[in-house]
Protein backbone atom coordinates (compact mmCIF):
# COMPACT_ATOMS: atom_id res chain seq x y z
CA UNK A 1 0.00 0.00 0.00
CA UNK A 2 2.74 2.46 0.54
CA UNK A 3 4.29 2.08 -3.01
CA UNK A 4 0.39 3.01 -3.79
CA UNK A 5 1.23 6.77 -2.27
CA UNK A 6 5.06 6.64 -3.32
CA UNK A 7 3.44 6.38 -7.16
CA UNK A 8 0.69 8.90 -6.37
CA UNK A 9 2.95 11.50 -4.53
CA UNK A 10 2.70 15.04 -6.04
CA UNK A 11 6.11 15.58 -6.49
CA UNK A 12 8.09 13.83 -9.09
CA UNK A 13 9.00 11.02 -9.38
CA UNK A 14 5.37 10.74 -8.16
CA UNK A 15 3.11 11.04 -10.61
CA UNK A 16 0.36 12.56 -8.74
CA UNK A 17 0.82 16.14 -10.04
CA UNK A 18 1.08 15.03 -13.68
CA UNK A 19 -2.62 13.42 -12.77
CA UNK A 20 -3.52 17.43 -11.05
CA UNK A 21 -2.02 19.07 -13.82
CA UNK A 22 -4.28 16.83 -16.61
CA UNK A 23 -7.23 17.54 -14.76
CA UNK A 24 -6.86 21.14 -14.46
CA UNK A 25 -6.42 21.35 -18.20
CA UNK A 26 -9.28 18.65 -18.44
CA UNK A 27 -11.44 21.38 -16.29
CA UNK A 28 -10.46 24.41 -19.20
CA UNK A 29 -10.71 23.03 -22.09
CA UNK A 30 -14.82 21.31 -20.27
CA UNK A 31 -15.34 25.07 -19.60
CA UNK A 32 -13.70 27.23 -22.70
CA UNK A 33 -15.82 23.70 -24.95
CA UNK A 34 -19.02 24.37 -22.88
CA UNK A 35 -19.06 28.30 -22.93
CA UNK A 36 -18.74 28.13 -26.82
CA UNK A 37 -21.32 25.00 -27.34
CA UNK A 38 -23.91 26.96 -25.39
CA UNK A 39 -23.33 30.64 -27.37
CA UNK A 40 -23.36 28.29 -30.24
CA UNK A 41 -26.56 26.60 -29.30
CA UNK A 42 -28.22 29.36 -28.17
CA UNK A 43 -27.63 31.30 -32.09
CA UNK A 44 -29.04 27.79 -33.37
CA UNK A 45 -31.70 27.67 -31.12
CA UNK A 46 -32.64 31.20 -32.37
CA UNK A 47 -31.65 30.44 -35.94
CA UNK A 48 -34.04 27.46 -36.03
CA UNK A 49 -36.87 29.57 -34.74
CA UNK A 50 -36.92 32.83 -36.18
CA UNK A 51 -34.71 32.01 -39.07
CA UNK A 52 -35.51 31.61 -43.28
CA UNK A 53 -35.57 28.35 -44.76
CA UNK A 54 -31.90 28.33 -45.27
CA UNK A 55 -30.67 29.09 -42.08
CA UNK A 56 -32.58 26.35 -40.63
CA UNK A 57 -32.54 23.71 -43.22
CA UNK A 58 -28.62 24.33 -42.58
CA UNK A 59 -28.71 24.01 -38.95
CA UNK A 60 -30.68 21.36 -39.32
CA UNK A 61 -27.99 19.62 -40.99
CA UNK A 62 -25.36 20.82 -38.93
CA UNK A 63 -27.33 19.21 -35.94
CA UNK A 64 -28.48 15.86 -37.36
CA UNK A 65 -24.96 14.92 -38.90
CA UNK A 66 -23.06 15.61 -35.11
CA UNK A 67 -25.53 13.71 -33.66
CA UNK A 68 -25.38 10.99 -35.71
CA UNK A 69 -21.50 10.49 -35.63
CA UNK A 70 -19.24 9.17 -33.44
CA UNK A 71 -17.69 11.92 -31.65
CA UNK A 72 -14.30 10.34 -31.55
CA UNK A 73 -14.50 10.50 -35.57
CA UNK A 74 -16.21 13.89 -35.38
CA UNK A 75 -12.89 15.07 -32.97
CA UNK A 76 -10.29 13.65 -35.41
CA UNK A 77 -12.27 15.26 -38.71
CA UNK A 78 -12.75 19.11 -37.40
CA UNK A 79 -9.44 18.66 -35.80
CA UNK A 80 -7.61 18.49 -38.93
CA UNK A 81 -9.86 20.33 -40.97
CA UNK A 82 -9.85 22.97 -38.81
CA UNK A 83 -6.17 22.86 -38.57
CA UNK A 84 -6.14 22.35 -42.24
CA UNK A 85 -8.89 25.35 -42.83
CA UNK A 86 -7.34 27.89 -40.58
CA UNK A 87 -3.37 27.51 -42.18
CA UNK A 88 -5.04 28.08 -45.78
CA UNK A 89 -6.33 30.95 -44.41
CA UNK A 90 -2.82 32.14 -43.26
CA UNK A 91 -0.74 31.51 -45.96
CA UNK A 92 -3.46 32.86 -48.44
CA UNK A 93 -2.90 36.33 -46.38
CA UNK A 94 0.66 35.45 -46.28
CA UNK A 95 1.38 34.40 -42.91
CA UNK A 96 3.79 31.89 -41.24
CA UNK A 97 1.46 28.15 -41.34
CA UNK A 98 1.10 27.62 -37.24
CA UNK A 99 0.57 24.28 -34.90
CA UNK A 100 -2.81 25.26 -33.19
CA UNK A 101 -2.64 24.67 -29.45
CA UNK A 102 -3.69 21.37 -27.79
CA UNK A 103 -6.47 23.67 -25.47
CA UNK A 104 -7.63 25.87 -28.28
CA UNK A 105 -7.95 22.99 -30.47
CA UNK A 106 -9.69 21.09 -27.83
CA UNK A 107 -11.98 23.77 -26.90
CA UNK A 108 -13.19 24.51 -30.26
CA UNK A 109 -13.32 21.43 -31.31
CA UNK A 110 -15.16 19.92 -28.25
CA UNK A 111 -17.66 23.33 -28.62
CA UNK A 112 -18.78 22.67 -32.00
CA UNK A 113 -19.66 18.98 -31.20
CA UNK A 114 -21.50 20.30 -28.21
CA UNK A 115 -22.90 23.62 -29.96
CA UNK A 116 -25.13 20.85 -31.94
CA UNK A 117 -26.35 19.10 -28.48
CA UNK A 118 -27.22 22.07 -27.11
CA UNK A 119 -29.30 23.68 -30.24
CA UNK A 120 -31.65 20.89 -29.55
CA UNK A 121 -31.72 21.70 -25.73
CA UNK A 122 -32.46 25.70 -26.38
CA UNK A 123 -34.52 25.13 -29.07
CA UNK A 124 -37.19 22.74 -26.68
CA UNK A 125 -36.72 24.85 -23.58
CA UNK A 126 -37.48 28.00 -26.15
CA UNK A 127 -40.11 26.47 -26.99
CA UNK A 128 -41.85 25.50 -24.08
CA UNK A 129 -42.28 29.35 -22.92
CA UNK A 130 -46.05 30.04 -22.71
CA UNK A 131 -47.32 32.13 -26.02
CA UNK A 132 -49.16 34.27 -23.64
CA UNK A 133 -46.28 35.88 -21.84
CA UNK A 134 -44.42 36.83 -25.08
CA UNK A 135 -48.43 38.04 -26.62
CA UNK A 136 -47.99 39.74 -23.21
CA UNK A 137 -44.94 41.58 -23.53
CA UNK A 138 -44.92 42.85 -27.42
CA UNK A 139 -48.47 44.08 -26.57
CA UNK A 140 -46.61 46.36 -23.54
CA UNK A 141 -44.44 47.66 -26.55
CA UNK A 142 -41.08 45.45 -25.77
CA UNK A 143 -38.90 45.43 -28.45
CA UNK A 144 -37.77 41.54 -29.58
CA UNK A 145 -34.28 41.95 -27.50
CA UNK A 146 -35.96 42.92 -24.65
CA UNK A 147 -38.40 40.42 -24.12
CA UNK A 148 -35.54 37.80 -24.70
CA UNK A 149 -33.60 39.52 -21.94
CA UNK A 150 -36.10 39.87 -19.55
CA UNK A 151 -39.21 37.22 -20.37
CA UNK A 152 -38.08 34.22 -22.50
CA UNK A 153 -34.83 33.65 -21.35
CA UNK A 154 -35.88 34.12 -17.33
CA UNK A 155 -38.35 31.73 -18.26
CA UNK A 156 -37.14 28.89 -20.36
CA UNK A 157 -34.29 28.19 -18.15
CA UNK A 158 -35.80 26.19 -15.65
CA UNK A 159 -36.92 23.98 -18.77
CA UNK A 160 -32.92 24.29 -20.62
CA UNK A 161 -31.03 23.53 -16.87
CA UNK A 162 -31.69 19.65 -17.12
CA UNK A 163 -30.54 19.07 -20.22
CA UNK A 164 -27.84 21.67 -20.09
CA UNK A 165 -26.45 20.36 -16.55
CA UNK A 166 -26.58 16.55 -18.68
CA UNK A 167 -24.29 18.18 -21.55
CA UNK A 168 -21.92 19.70 -19.30
CA UNK A 169 -21.55 15.82 -17.60
CA UNK A 170 -21.02 14.91 -21.26
CA UNK A 171 -18.20 17.20 -22.25
CA UNK A 172 -16.35 16.35 -18.77
CA UNK A 173 -16.29 13.27 -19.85
CA UNK A 174 -16.00 13.90 -23.85
CA UNK A 175 -12.76 15.72 -23.33
CA UNK A 176 -10.98 12.32 -22.27
CA UNK A 177 -11.40 11.73 -26.03
CA UNK A 178 -8.98 13.99 -26.98
CA UNK A 179 -5.99 11.57 -25.59
CA UNK A 180 -6.71 9.67 -28.41
CA UNK A 181 -5.92 12.61 -30.77
CA UNK A 182 -2.67 13.13 -28.44
CA UNK A 183 -3.94 16.12 -25.87
CA UNK A 184 -2.77 16.16 -22.79
CA UNK A 185 -5.26 16.21 -20.67
CA UNK A 186 -6.23 14.17 -17.64
CA UNK A 187 -6.86 10.42 -19.88
CA UNK A 188 -3.51 11.26 -21.64
CA UNK A 189 -1.52 11.97 -18.56
CA UNK A 190 -2.59 8.72 -16.86
CA UNK A 191 -1.65 6.50 -19.60
CA UNK A 192 1.19 8.23 -19.20
CA UNK A 193 1.69 7.57 -15.73
CA UNK A 194 0.40 4.13 -16.26
CA UNK A 195 2.50 3.17 -19.07
CA UNK A 196 5.56 4.77 -17.21
CA UNK A 197 5.09 2.95 -13.81
CA UNK A 198 3.15 -0.39 -15.65
CA UNK A 199 1.25 0.58 -12.40
CA UNK A 200 -2.38 0.81 -14.89
CA UNK A 201 -5.04 -0.24 -12.46
CA UNK A 202 -3.90 2.34 -9.93
CA UNK A 203 -3.77 4.84 -11.84
CA UNK A 204 -6.88 4.42 -14.13
CA UNK A 205 -8.74 3.89 -10.62
CA UNK A 206 -6.63 7.16 -9.39
CA UNK A 207 -8.26 8.76 -12.69
CA UNK A 208 -11.27 7.25 -12.45
CA UNK A 209 -11.98 8.81 -8.78
CA UNK A 210 -10.91 12.57 -10.07
CA UNK A 211 -13.23 12.51 -12.97
CA UNK A 212 -16.11 11.37 -10.40
CA UNK A 213 -15.08 14.15 -8.12
CA UNK A 214 -15.62 16.27 -10.88
CA UNK A 215 -18.37 14.62 -11.57
CA UNK A 216 -20.19 15.06 -8.41
CA UNK A 217 -19.27 18.19 -7.52
CA UNK A 218 -20.73 19.60 -10.81
CA UNK A 219 -24.09 17.87 -10.16
CA UNK A 220 -24.05 19.61 -6.38
CA UNK A 221 -23.41 22.94 -7.78
CA UNK A 222 -26.05 21.91 -11.10
CA UNK A 223 -29.12 21.27 -8.54
CA UNK A 224 -27.97 24.58 -6.37
CA UNK A 225 -27.60 26.79 -8.93
CA UNK A 226 -31.52 24.62 -9.94
CA UNK A 227 -33.42 25.10 -6.88
CA UNK A 228 -32.22 29.28 -7.28
CA UNK A 229 -34.18 29.40 -10.14
CA UNK A 230 -36.90 27.40 -9.82
CA UNK A 231 -37.55 29.68 -5.89
CA UNK A 232 -40.77 30.87 -7.05
CA UNK A 233 -42.24 27.79 -8.40
CA UNK A 234 -45.20 26.52 -7.01
CA UNK A 235 -44.03 23.19 -5.63
CA UNK A 236 -45.67 20.28 -8.01
CA UNK A 237 -45.33 17.21 -5.02
CA UNK B 1 -10.39 13.66 -52.65
CA UNK B 2 -8.74 10.21 -53.88
CA UNK B 3 -10.60 7.10 -53.14
CA UNK B 4 -8.85 4.20 -55.05
CA UNK B 5 -7.50 2.85 -51.77
CA UNK B 6 -11.33 1.64 -51.48
CA UNK B 7 -11.52 -1.89 -52.98
CA UNK B 8 -8.57 -3.08 -51.78
CA UNK B 9 -10.13 -2.25 -47.80
CA UNK B 10 -13.44 -2.95 -48.94
CA UNK B 11 -13.36 -6.37 -47.26
CA UNK B 12 -11.83 -4.97 -44.25
CA UNK B 13 -14.44 -2.73 -43.61
CA UNK B 14 -16.88 -5.32 -44.41
CA UNK B 15 -15.52 -7.35 -41.11
CA UNK B 16 -15.26 -3.96 -39.16
CA UNK B 17 -18.52 -3.58 -39.76
CA UNK B 18 -19.39 -6.78 -38.65
CA UNK B 19 -16.91 -6.66 -35.42
CA UNK B 20 -18.96 -3.35 -34.59
CA UNK B 21 -22.55 -4.94 -34.77
CA UNK B 22 -21.38 -8.49 -33.02
CA UNK B 23 -20.05 -5.66 -30.35
CA UNK B 24 -22.98 -3.51 -30.04
CA UNK B 25 -25.91 -6.14 -30.14
CA UNK B 26 -23.77 -8.49 -27.11
CA UNK B 27 -23.15 -4.80 -25.05
CA UNK B 28 -26.64 -4.43 -25.05
CA UNK B 29 -27.47 -7.80 -24.70
CA UNK B 30 -25.09 -8.32 -21.11
CA UNK B 31 -26.04 -4.75 -20.29
CA UNK B 32 -29.82 -5.14 -20.72
CA UNK B 33 -29.35 -8.67 -18.49
CA UNK B 34 -27.42 -6.32 -15.72
CA UNK B 35 -29.61 -3.11 -16.51
CA UNK B 36 -33.12 -4.76 -15.80
CA UNK B 37 -32.01 -6.35 -12.34
CA UNK B 38 -29.98 -2.69 -11.07
CA UNK B 39 -33.34 -1.12 -12.22
CA UNK B 40 -35.68 -3.67 -10.38
CA UNK B 41 -33.76 -3.50 -6.54
CA UNK B 42 -33.82 0.45 -6.30
CA UNK B 43 -37.33 0.44 -6.42
CA UNK B 44 -38.16 -2.92 -4.68
CA UNK B 45 -34.95 -4.40 -3.36
CA UNK B 46 -33.19 -4.46 0.36
CA UNK B 47 -31.75 -1.47 1.28
CA UNK B 48 -27.88 -2.73 0.95
CA UNK B 49 -28.79 -4.06 -2.47
CA UNK B 50 -30.69 -0.39 -3.27
CA UNK B 51 -27.76 1.41 -2.57
CA UNK B 52 -24.96 -0.76 -4.03
CA UNK B 53 -27.06 -0.83 -7.63
CA UNK B 54 -27.10 3.54 -7.25
CA UNK B 55 -23.74 3.07 -6.13
CA UNK B 56 -22.74 1.25 -9.56
CA UNK B 57 -24.73 3.82 -11.46
CA UNK B 58 -23.54 7.09 -9.98
CA UNK B 59 -20.11 5.47 -10.72
CA UNK B 60 -20.13 4.12 -14.71
CA UNK B 61 -22.24 7.21 -15.10
CA UNK B 62 -20.01 9.67 -13.43
CA UNK B 63 -16.14 8.76 -15.41
CA UNK B 64 -15.61 8.63 -19.31
CA UNK B 65 -16.02 5.50 -20.35
CA UNK B 66 -12.92 5.72 -22.15
CA UNK B 67 -10.93 5.16 -18.54
CA UNK B 68 -13.26 2.35 -17.81
CA UNK B 69 -12.28 0.55 -20.83
CA UNK B 70 -8.32 1.31 -20.72
CA UNK B 71 -9.15 0.56 -16.52
CA UNK B 72 -10.51 -2.93 -17.83
CA UNK B 73 -8.14 -4.05 -20.45
CA UNK B 74 -4.66 -2.52 -19.15
CA UNK B 75 -5.56 -2.54 -15.56
CA UNK B 76 -7.17 -5.69 -14.87
CA UNK B 77 -5.74 -7.78 -18.20
CA UNK B 78 -2.27 -7.32 -17.42
CA UNK B 79 -2.68 -8.95 -13.95
CA UNK B 80 -3.72 -11.95 -15.20
CA UNK B 81 -0.68 -13.38 -17.10
CA UNK B 82 0.80 -13.57 -13.52
CA UNK B 83 -1.80 -15.92 -12.08
CA UNK B 84 0.17 -18.90 -12.52
CA UNK B 85 -1.04 -21.83 -14.63
CA UNK B 86 -3.14 -19.20 -16.57
CA UNK B 87 -1.36 -19.58 -19.93
CA UNK B 88 -2.04 -23.09 -20.03
CA UNK B 89 -5.94 -23.05 -19.21
CA UNK B 90 -8.73 -23.35 -21.54
CA UNK B 91 -9.50 -19.36 -20.41
CA UNK B 92 -6.43 -18.27 -22.41
CA UNK B 93 -7.23 -17.60 -25.34
CA UNK B 94 -10.62 -15.58 -24.32
CA UNK B 95 -8.85 -13.37 -21.78
CA UNK B 96 -5.63 -12.97 -24.42
CA UNK B 97 -7.80 -11.10 -26.67
CA UNK B 98 -8.91 -7.58 -26.51
CA UNK B 99 -12.54 -8.30 -27.37
CA UNK B 100 -14.41 -10.09 -24.11
CA UNK B 101 -12.52 -6.82 -22.70
CA UNK B 102 -14.60 -3.94 -24.95
CA UNK B 103 -17.53 -6.38 -24.34
CA UNK B 104 -16.77 -6.43 -20.10
CA UNK B 105 -16.54 -2.41 -20.47
CA UNK B 106 -19.32 -1.72 -22.68
CA UNK B 107 -22.01 -3.79 -21.23
CA UNK B 108 -21.27 -2.57 -17.86
CA UNK B 109 -21.89 0.55 -19.01
CA UNK B 110 -24.77 -0.03 -20.77
CA UNK B 111 -25.60 -1.25 -17.14
CA UNK B 112 -24.84 1.33 -15.69
CA UNK B 113 -26.91 3.95 -18.02
CA UNK B 114 -29.84 1.56 -18.82
CA UNK B 115 -29.72 0.61 -14.71
CA UNK B 116 -31.28 4.09 -14.29
CA UNK B 117 -33.79 4.20 -16.81
CA UNK B 118 -34.92 1.15 -15.96
CA UNK B 119 -35.52 2.34 -12.14
CA UNK B 120 -37.27 5.04 -14.07
CA UNK B 121 -39.28 2.46 -15.47
CA UNK B 122 -40.68 0.07 -12.94
CA UNK B 123 -40.89 3.20 -11.10
CA UNK B 124 -43.43 4.71 -13.61
CA UNK B 125 -45.71 1.57 -13.97
CA UNK B 126 -49.05 2.23 -12.28
CA UNK B 127 -49.85 0.66 -8.79
CA UNK B 128 -53.03 0.22 -9.95
CA UNK B 129 -51.63 -2.85 -12.78
CA UNK B 130 -49.28 -4.24 -10.17
CA UNK B 131 -52.38 -4.78 -7.78
CA UNK B 132 -54.21 -6.12 -9.92
CA UNK B 133 -52.16 -8.58 -11.13
CA UNK B 134 -51.68 -9.97 -7.39
CA UNK B 135 -55.47 -9.84 -6.75
CA UNK B 136 -56.02 -12.53 -9.33
CA UNK B 137 -53.35 -14.34 -7.50
CA UNK B 138 -49.63 -14.01 -9.42
CA UNK B 139 -46.85 -14.91 -7.57
CA UNK B 140 -44.29 -11.77 -6.91
CA UNK B 141 -42.14 -13.41 -10.06
CA UNK B 142 -45.32 -13.88 -12.26
CA UNK B 143 -46.09 -10.00 -11.20
CA UNK B 144 -42.54 -9.20 -12.89
CA UNK B 145 -42.65 -11.48 -15.75
CA UNK B 146 -46.25 -10.98 -17.58
CA UNK B 147 -47.10 -7.34 -15.94
CA UNK B 148 -44.58 -4.91 -14.30
CA UNK B 149 -41.18 -5.65 -16.88
CA UNK B 150 -43.45 -5.81 -19.99
CA UNK B 151 -44.94 -2.39 -19.18
CA UNK B 152 -42.05 -0.68 -18.03
CA UNK B 153 -39.94 -1.88 -21.23
CA UNK B 154 -43.20 -0.62 -22.86
CA UNK B 155 -43.16 3.11 -21.36
CA UNK B 156 -39.36 3.40 -21.91
CA UNK B 157 -38.79 1.84 -25.15
CA UNK B 158 -38.11 5.29 -27.22
CA UNK B 159 -35.50 6.45 -24.35
CA UNK B 160 -33.71 2.98 -24.78
CA UNK B 161 -33.61 2.81 -28.43
CA UNK B 162 -32.26 6.90 -28.11
CA UNK B 163 -29.73 5.06 -25.45
CA UNK B 164 -28.55 2.08 -27.75
CA UNK B 165 -27.74 4.89 -30.44
CA UNK B 166 -25.16 6.24 -28.63
CA UNK B 167 -23.62 2.80 -27.15
CA UNK B 168 -23.87 2.29 -31.17
CA UNK B 169 -21.57 6.04 -31.56
CA UNK B 170 -19.62 4.53 -28.11
CA UNK B 171 -18.01 1.57 -29.95
CA UNK B 172 -14.99 3.08 -31.60
CA UNK B 173 -13.63 3.55 -28.55
CA UNK B 174 -12.81 0.07 -28.67
CA UNK B 175 -10.24 1.19 -31.30
CA UNK B 176 -7.81 2.23 -28.53
CA UNK B 177 -7.40 -1.05 -27.08
CA UNK B 178 -6.74 -2.93 -30.44
CA UNK B 179 -10.79 -3.98 -31.47
CA UNK B 180 -10.50 -3.24 -35.41
CA UNK B 181 -13.87 -2.62 -35.51
CA UNK B 182 -14.88 0.14 -38.31
CA UNK B 183 -13.22 2.99 -36.65
CA UNK B 184 -9.91 1.19 -36.32
CA UNK B 185 -10.11 -0.09 -39.95
CA UNK B 186 -10.05 3.81 -41.08
CA UNK B 187 -7.24 4.07 -38.81
CA UNK B 188 -5.25 1.62 -40.45
CA UNK B 189 -6.03 2.96 -43.73
CA UNK B 190 -5.16 6.67 -42.47
CA UNK B 191 -1.51 4.71 -41.07
CA UNK B 192 -1.21 3.14 -44.60
CA UNK B 193 -2.44 5.57 -47.06
CA UNK B 194 -1.06 8.68 -45.55
CA UNK B 195 -5.10 9.84 -46.81
CA UNK B 196 -6.86 12.24 -43.86
CA UNK B 197 -9.79 12.77 -44.75
CA UNK B 198 -11.20 10.25 -46.96
CA UNK B 199 -11.52 7.47 -44.74
CA UNK B 200 -12.81 9.12 -42.20
CA UNK B 201 -15.41 10.40 -43.87
CA UNK B 202 -16.01 7.11 -45.14
CA UNK B 203 -16.47 5.82 -41.52
CA UNK B 204 -18.51 8.72 -40.69
CA UNK B 205 -20.99 7.80 -43.46
CA UNK B 206 -21.00 4.20 -42.69
CA UNK B 207 -22.04 5.20 -39.17
CA UNK B 208 -24.87 7.39 -40.29
CA UNK B 209 -25.82 4.38 -42.34
CA UNK B 210 -26.10 2.35 -39.20
CA UNK B 211 -27.35 4.67 -37.36
CA UNK B 212 -30.12 5.26 -40.09
CA UNK B 213 -30.79 1.14 -39.98
CA UNK B 214 -31.18 0.90 -35.89
CA UNK B 215 -33.56 4.31 -35.81
CA UNK B 216 -35.93 1.97 -38.39
CA UNK B 217 -35.43 -0.81 -36.77
CA UNK B 218 -36.18 0.34 -33.57
CA UNK B 219 -39.44 2.31 -35.28
CA UNK B 220 -40.36 -1.42 -36.17
CA UNK B 221 -40.09 -2.90 -33.11
CA UNK B 222 -41.98 -0.12 -31.39
CA UNK B 223 -45.01 -0.44 -33.79
CA UNK B 224 -45.35 -3.92 -33.80
CA UNK B 225 -45.31 -3.96 -29.99
CA UNK B 226 -47.67 -1.30 -28.89
CA UNK B 227 -50.60 -2.64 -27.26
CA UNK B 228 -53.70 -2.81 -29.16
CA UNK B 229 -55.78 0.32 -28.59
CA UNK B 230 -59.17 -0.73 -25.63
Amino acid sequence: MESAFEYLALQPPGWGGNLLRGLVSTIQIALGAYALGLCLGFLGALGKIHGGPVLRWSLEFYTTLIRAVPELVLILLLYYAGTDLLNAALTGFGFERIEINGLWAGIYVIGLVQGAYSTEVFRGAINAVSHQQIEAAKAIGMSWSQIYRRITIPLMLPFALPGLSNLWLITTKDTALLAVVGFSELALETRQAAGATKEYLLFYLAAGALYLALTLVSTLLFSLFERRLRHGEARLS
Amino acid sequence: MVWDWLPEYAPRFIEGIWLTLQLLSLSIFFGMALAIPIGLVQVTGPRPLAWLARAFCTIIRGTPLLIQLWLIYYGIGSMFPSIPGIRESMLWPILRDAFPYAVVAFSLSVAGYEGEVMRGAFKGVAKGELEAARAIGMTPFQVLRRVWLPRALQNVFPTLAGEFILTLKATPLAATITVYEVYGIGAIVRQETYRIYEPLLFVAGIYIFITLCLVLFFRFLETRRRAPAP
